[in-house]
Protein backbone atom coordinates (compact mmCIF):
# COMPACT_ATOMS: atom_id res chain seq x y z
CA UNK A 1 0.00 0.00 0.00
CA UNK A 2 1.04 3.86 -0.30
CA UNK A 3 2.70 5.47 2.59
CA UNK A 4 0.55 8.09 3.92
CA UNK A 5 3.63 10.27 3.93
CA UNK A 6 5.31 10.28 0.95
CA UNK A 7 3.29 7.69 -1.29
CA UNK A 8 5.77 5.23 -1.19
CA UNK A 9 5.23 1.69 -1.61
CA UNK A 10 4.94 -0.32 1.29
CA UNK A 11 4.94 -3.67 2.03
CA UNK A 12 2.55 -5.47 4.04
CA UNK A 13 3.73 -8.93 4.96
CA UNK A 14 0.44 -11.57 5.02
CA UNK A 15 1.28 -12.58 8.24
CA UNK A 16 1.21 -9.08 9.45
CA UNK A 17 -0.71 -8.24 12.48
CA UNK A 18 -2.92 -5.40 14.22
CA UNK A 19 -0.48 -3.63 16.33
CA UNK A 20 2.87 -4.53 14.26
CA UNK A 21 4.44 -1.77 13.01
CA UNK A 22 5.65 -1.32 9.28
CA UNK A 23 8.39 1.25 7.80
CA UNK A 24 8.03 2.89 4.52
CA UNK A 25 11.49 2.26 2.78
CA UNK A 26 11.40 5.75 1.20
CA UNK A 27 10.94 7.87 3.76
CA UNK A 28 11.72 5.48 6.87
CA UNK A 29 7.99 6.88 8.81
CA UNK A 30 6.67 4.16 10.83
CA UNK A 31 3.20 3.12 11.17
CA UNK A 32 1.29 1.12 12.98
CA UNK A 33 -1.53 -1.31 11.84
CA UNK A 34 -4.60 -0.24 13.04
CA UNK A 35 -6.85 -2.44 10.88
CA UNK A 36 -6.00 -5.63 9.16
CA UNK A 37 -8.85 -7.53 6.64
CA UNK A 38 -7.45 -9.57 3.95
CA UNK A 39 -5.96 -7.18 1.94
CA UNK A 40 -7.63 -4.34 3.35
CA UNK A 41 -5.11 -2.70 5.93
CA UNK A 42 -5.28 0.88 7.30
CA UNK A 43 -2.00 2.19 8.96
CA UNK A 44 -1.82 5.03 11.69
CA UNK A 45 1.47 7.14 12.89
CA UNK A 46 2.99 4.76 15.09
CA UNK A 47 4.13 6.49 18.71
CA UNK A 48 7.54 7.64 19.08
CA UNK A 49 10.21 5.85 21.83
CA UNK A 50 8.63 7.49 25.43
CA UNK A 51 10.83 8.34 28.01
CA UNK A 52 9.12 5.01 30.04
CA UNK A 53 9.85 2.94 27.23
CA UNK A 54 11.79 -0.31 27.46
CA UNK A 55 11.93 -3.44 29.37
CA UNK B 1 -8.67 -25.34 26.83
CA UNK B 2 -7.18 -22.16 29.06
CA UNK B 3 -7.48 -18.87 27.54
CA UNK B 4 -4.31 -16.50 27.86
CA UNK B 5 -4.57 -12.60 26.68
CA UNK B 6 -1.30 -11.13 25.56
CA UNK B 7 -1.79 -7.27 26.48
CA UNK B 8 0.65 -5.09 23.89
CA UNK B 9 1.12 -1.80 23.29
CA UNK B 10 3.26 -1.87 20.61
CA UNK B 11 3.13 -5.87 18.94
CA UNK B 12 6.48 -7.25 18.81
CA UNK B 13 8.21 -10.65 18.21
CA UNK B 14 8.32 -11.58 21.90
CA UNK B 15 4.39 -11.02 21.93
CA UNK B 16 3.52 -12.83 18.61
CA UNK B 17 5.56 -15.99 19.97
CA UNK B 18 3.90 -16.03 23.15
CA UNK B 19 0.53 -16.06 20.89
CA UNK B 20 2.27 -18.84 19.27
CA UNK B 21 3.31 -21.21 22.14
CA UNK B 22 0.01 -20.71 23.86
CA UNK B 23 -1.61 -21.79 20.70
CA UNK B 24 0.58 -24.68 20.36
CA UNK B 25 -0.01 -25.54 24.49
CA UNK B 26 -3.96 -25.94 23.10
CA UNK B 27 -4.82 -22.89 24.74
CA UNK B 28 -6.61 -20.17 23.04
CA UNK B 29 -4.64 -16.57 22.86
CA UNK B 30 -6.41 -13.33 23.10
CA UNK B 31 -4.22 -10.30 21.49
CA UNK B 32 -5.12 -6.55 22.93
CA UNK B 33 -4.12 -3.52 22.12
CA UNK B 34 -3.97 -1.92 25.66
CA UNK B 35 -4.23 1.33 23.49
CA UNK B 36 -7.85 0.87 22.45
CA UNK B 37 -9.04 -0.53 25.56
CA UNK B 38 -11.01 1.65 28.51
CA UNK B 39 -12.61 0.67 31.77
CA UNK B 40 -14.44 2.79 34.60
CA UNK B 41 -14.98 2.73 38.14
CA UNK B 42 -17.63 0.51 37.84
CA UNK B 43 -15.56 -1.96 35.50
CA UNK B 44 -16.27 -5.63 35.92
CA UNK B 45 -14.54 -9.09 34.98
CA UNK B 46 -17.52 -9.78 33.25
CA UNK B 47 -17.45 -6.77 31.16
CA UNK B 48 -14.37 -8.17 29.05
CA UNK B 49 -12.89 -11.38 27.65
CA UNK B 50 -9.40 -11.22 29.64
CA UNK B 51 -9.29 -15.14 29.76
CA UNK B 52 -7.64 -17.55 32.70
CA UNK B 53 -4.64 -14.64 33.06
CA UNK B 54 -3.21 -11.66 31.69
CA UNK B 55 0.13 -11.46 30.68
CA UNK B 56 1.08 -7.43 30.52
CA UNK B 57 3.74 -6.56 27.94
CA UNK B 58 3.33 -3.04 27.25
CA UNK B 59 6.73 -1.27 26.46
CA UNK B 60 5.83 1.93 27.68
CA UNK B 61 6.40 1.39 31.77
CA UNK B 62 3.29 3.95 32.38
CA UNK B 63 0.95 2.36 30.73
CA UNK B 64 1.35 -1.29 31.35
CA UNK B 65 1.09 0.08 35.06
CA UNK B 66 -1.60 1.53 35.13
CA UNK B 67 -3.32 -1.10 32.84
CA UNK B 68 -2.33 -3.47 35.23
CA UNK B 69 -3.45 -1.71 38.42
CA UNK B 70 -7.36 -1.75 36.19
CA UNK B 71 -6.91 -5.65 35.69
CA UNK B 72 -6.48 -6.13 39.53
CA UNK B 73 -9.21 -4.15 40.43
CA UNK B 74 -11.40 -5.98 38.73
CA UNK B 75 -9.50 -9.35 40.38
CA UNK B 76 -8.01 -10.42 36.84
CA UNK B 77 -4.64 -12.13 37.92
CA UNK B 78 -2.19 -10.65 35.77
CA UNK B 79 1.71 -11.30 35.30
CA UNK B 80 3.25 -9.61 36.60
CA UNK B 81 1.52 -8.06 39.61
CA UNK B 82 0.89 -4.66 40.33
CA UNK B 83 3.08 -4.52 43.10
CA UNK B 84 6.04 -6.33 41.12
CA UNK B 85 5.59 -3.70 37.97
CA UNK B 86 6.10 -0.72 40.02
CA UNK B 87 9.01 -1.89 42.17
CA UNK B 88 11.08 -2.83 39.11
CA UNK B 89 9.82 0.37 37.46
CA UNK B 90 11.74 2.92 39.44
CA UNK B 91 15.47 1.84 40.02
CA UNK B 92 15.27 3.74 43.40
CA UNK B 93 12.77 1.51 44.74
CA UNK B 94 14.05 -1.26 42.98
CA UNK B 95 17.79 -0.55 44.87
CA UNK B 96 16.34 -0.38 48.23
CA UNK B 97 14.25 -3.59 47.93
CA UNK B 98 17.53 -5.53 46.74
CA UNK B 99 19.48 -4.07 49.33
CA UNK B 100 16.85 -4.62 52.29
CA UNK B 101 16.46 -8.26 50.89
CA UNK B 102 20.29 -9.19 51.18
CA UNK B 103 20.36 -9.13 47.17
CA UNK B 104 24.14 -8.33 46.60
CA UNK B 105 23.55 -5.01 44.51
CA UNK B 106 25.99 -2.21 43.37
CA UNK B 107 26.34 0.68 45.79
CA UNK B 108 23.72 3.56 44.97
CA UNK B 109 23.63 7.05 46.71
CA UNK B 110 20.51 8.70 46.54
CA UNK B 111 19.79 12.68 46.82
CA UNK B 112 16.97 14.71 46.09
CA UNK B 113 18.60 17.92 44.45
CA UNK B 114 21.23 18.77 42.27
CA UNK B 115 23.57 20.07 44.95
CA UNK B 116 23.12 17.50 47.22
CA UNK B 117 24.21 15.20 44.52
CA UNK B 118 27.33 17.44 44.16
CA UNK B 119 27.94 16.90 47.30
CA UNK B 120 27.48 13.36 47.23
CA UNK B 121 30.11 13.20 44.23
CA UNK B 122 32.99 15.22 46.14
CA UNK B 123 32.24 12.59 49.44
CA UNK B 124 32.47 9.79 47.01
CA UNK B 125 34.91 10.80 44.49
CA UNK B 126 34.57 9.87 40.93
CA UNK B 127 33.68 7.38 38.62
CA UNK B 128 30.10 7.02 39.17
CA UNK B 129 27.09 6.21 37.06
CA UNK B 130 24.27 8.49 37.05
CA UNK B 131 21.12 6.86 35.69
CA UNK B 132 17.36 7.79 35.39
CA UNK B 133 15.16 6.17 37.88
CA UNK B 134 12.72 5.77 35.24
CA UNK B 135 13.44 3.86 31.65
CA UNK B 136 15.65 1.20 30.11
CA UNK B 137 18.02 0.00 27.09
CA UNK B 138 20.45 2.39 28.72
CA UNK B 139 18.66 5.69 27.75
CA UNK B 140 19.92 8.20 29.79
CA UNK B 141 22.66 6.59 31.66
CA UNK B 142 25.98 8.19 32.11
CA UNK B 143 29.23 7.50 33.43
CA UNK B 144 30.88 10.58 35.34
CA UNK B 145 34.32 10.89 35.53
CA UNK B 146 35.07 14.80 36.08
CA UNK B 147 33.11 17.90 37.20
CA UNK B 148 32.67 19.72 33.80
CA UNK B 149 30.88 16.57 32.74
CA UNK B 150 29.14 16.62 35.77
CA UNK B 151 28.09 20.31 35.11
CA UNK B 152 26.94 19.88 31.81
CA UNK B 153 24.49 16.87 32.78
CA UNK B 154 23.28 18.64 35.55
CA UNK B 155 22.44 22.06 33.96
CA UNK B 156 20.44 20.06 30.97
CA UNK B 157 18.51 18.43 33.84
CA UNK B 158 17.59 21.57 35.74
CA UNK B 159 16.79 22.52 32.15
CA UNK B 160 14.83 20.02 31.69
CA UNK B 161 13.04 19.87 34.60
CA UNK B 162 10.80 16.48 34.74
CA UNK B 163 9.53 15.40 37.61
CA UNK B 164 12.39 12.28 38.04
CA UNK B 165 15.18 14.87 36.96
CA UNK B 166 14.80 16.36 40.71
CA UNK B 167 16.10 12.43 41.86
CA UNK B 168 19.69 11.87 41.51
CA UNK B 169 20.64 7.92 41.17
CA UNK B 170 23.99 7.68 41.96
CA UNK B 171 26.08 4.23 41.43
CA UNK B 172 29.33 3.05 41.96
CA UNK B 173 31.20 1.94 38.70
CA UNK B 174 31.80 -2.11 38.84
CA UNK B 175 34.90 -3.04 37.75
CA UNK B 176 34.12 -5.94 35.81
CA UNK B 177 34.45 -7.80 32.19
CA UNK B 178 33.37 -5.69 28.95
CA UNK B 179 29.99 -7.65 29.76
CA UNK B 180 26.69 -8.31 31.98
CA UNK B 181 24.83 -11.04 32.63
CA UNK B 182 20.84 -11.19 31.57
CA UNK B 183 18.90 -14.15 33.61
CA UNK B 184 15.37 -14.50 32.53
CA UNK B 185 13.24 -16.19 35.98
CA UNK B 186 9.36 -17.95 35.59
CA UNK B 187 8.67 -18.00 38.96
CA UNK B 188 11.64 -19.30 41.28
CA UNK B 189 12.97 -20.73 38.13
CA UNK B 190 15.76 -19.63 35.90
CA UNK B 191 15.36 -20.47 32.65
CA UNK B 192 17.82 -19.04 30.51
CA UNK B 193 21.15 -16.98 30.91
CA UNK B 194 23.37 -15.06 28.79
CA UNK B 195 25.99 -13.10 28.40
CA UNK B 196 25.53 -9.35 26.63
CA UNK B 197 28.82 -7.87 25.45
CA UNK B 198 29.74 -4.27 25.18
CA UNK B 199 29.93 -3.29 21.32
CA UNK B 200 32.47 -0.71 22.86
CA UNK B 201 30.99 1.68 25.29
CA UNK B 202 30.45 0.91 28.90
CA UNK B 203 26.67 -0.02 27.99
CA UNK B 204 25.78 -3.89 27.59
CA UNK B 205 22.09 -3.26 26.29
CA UNK B 206 21.00 -5.53 23.73
CA UNK B 207 18.74 -2.64 22.47
CA UNK B 208 21.87 -0.76 21.78
CA UNK B 209 23.82 -3.35 19.74
CA UNK B 210 25.42 -5.93 22.78
CA UNK B 211 26.45 -9.23 21.25
CA UNK B 212 24.32 -11.83 22.98
CA UNK B 213 26.14 -14.97 23.91
CA UNK B 214 24.64 -18.11 26.20
CA UNK B 215 25.71 -18.41 30.15
CA UNK B 216 26.25 -21.40 32.02
CA UNK B 217 23.65 -21.11 34.75
CA UNK B 218 25.71 -21.56 38.10
CA UNK B 219 24.80 -22.39 41.53
CA UNK B 220 25.45 -18.54 42.71
CA UNK B 221 23.71 -17.61 39.72
CA UNK B 222 20.88 -19.34 40.03
CA UNK B 223 20.60 -18.22 43.89
CA UNK B 224 20.99 -14.37 43.57
CA UNK B 225 18.61 -14.43 40.97
CA UNK B 226 16.14 -16.48 42.46
CA UNK B 227 16.76 -14.20 45.37
CA UNK B 228 16.25 -11.22 43.29
CA UNK B 229 12.66 -12.31 42.01
CA UNK B 230 11.44 -13.58 44.95
CA UNK B 231 12.88 -9.97 46.52
CA UNK B 232 10.48 -8.00 44.02
CA UNK B 233 7.46 -10.19 44.27
CA UNK B 234 8.33 -13.03 41.36
CA UNK B 235 6.82 -13.64 38.22
CA UNK B 236 8.35 -13.71 34.79
CA UNK B 237 11.73 -11.16 35.03
CA UNK B 238 14.58 -10.30 33.45
CA UNK B 239 17.50 -10.29 36.47
CA UNK B 240 20.21 -8.25 34.94
CA UNK B 241 23.80 -9.29 36.57
CA UNK B 242 27.65 -7.92 36.57
CA UNK B 243 30.73 -9.70 37.69
CA UNK B 244 32.50 -7.44 40.10
CA UNK B 245 36.09 -8.26 40.56
CA UNK B 246 35.88 -8.38 44.20
CA UNK B 247 32.54 -8.88 45.10
CA UNK B 248 31.49 -11.66 42.68
CA UNK B 249 27.89 -11.49 41.13
CA UNK B 250 25.73 -7.99 41.72
CA UNK B 251 22.16 -7.36 40.96
CA UNK B 252 22.08 -3.99 39.39
CA UNK B 253 18.70 -4.43 37.76
CA UNK B 254 15.14 -6.48 37.52
CA UNK B 255 13.21 -6.14 34.41
CA UNK B 256 9.60 -6.07 34.63
CA UNK B 257 8.49 -6.71 30.96
CA UNK B 258 11.68 -8.77 29.64
CA UNK B 259 12.33 -9.18 26.15
CA UNK B 260 13.81 -12.10 24.62
CA UNK B 261 14.11 -12.17 21.07
CA UNK B 262 17.72 -12.34 21.59
CA UNK B 263 17.98 -14.95 24.12
CA UNK B 264 15.17 -17.13 22.83
CA UNK B 265 17.05 -17.80 19.06
CA UNK B 266 20.35 -19.37 21.31
CA UNK B 267 18.80 -20.83 24.49
CA UNK B 268 17.83 -24.45 24.69
CA UNK B 269 14.85 -23.85 26.49
CA UNK B 270 11.59 -22.33 24.76
CA UNK B 271 11.23 -19.14 26.75
CA UNK B 272 7.73 -17.90 25.49
CA UNK B 273 6.17 -21.78 26.16
CA UNK B 274 7.69 -21.28 29.63
CA UNK B 275 6.01 -18.52 30.43
CA UNK B 276 2.98 -19.25 29.15
CA UNK B 277 2.91 -22.70 31.34
CA UNK B 278 4.00 -20.09 33.99
CA UNK B 279 0.95 -17.45 33.98
CA UNK B 280 -1.56 -20.26 33.22
CA UNK B 281 -0.49 -22.16 36.44
CA UNK B 282 0.11 -18.78 38.44
CA UNK B 283 -3.75 -18.12 37.53
CA UNK B 284 -5.03 -21.70 38.87
CA UNK B 285 -3.14 -21.45 41.92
Amino acid sequence: MNCPECDGNINIPDDASVGEIVSCPDCGADFEISKKDGSNVKLKQAETVGEDWGE
Amino acid sequence: MSKVCIVFDRLRSEEKMLEKQAMELGHHANMLDAKITRFDTDSKKSDYDFGDVVLERCVSYFRGLHFTACLEFMDIPVINKFDVASKCGNKLIMSLVLKKNNVPTPKTYFSFSADAARENIVDVGYPLVLKPVIGSWGRGVMPLKDKDTVDAIFEMRELSDGPHDRIYYLQELIKRPPRDIRVITVGERVIAAMYRKSSGGFKTNIALGADPELCKITNELEDVSVRASQAVGGGILGIDLMEDEKKGLVVHEVNNTVEFKGLSKVAKINIPKEMVKFALNSARK
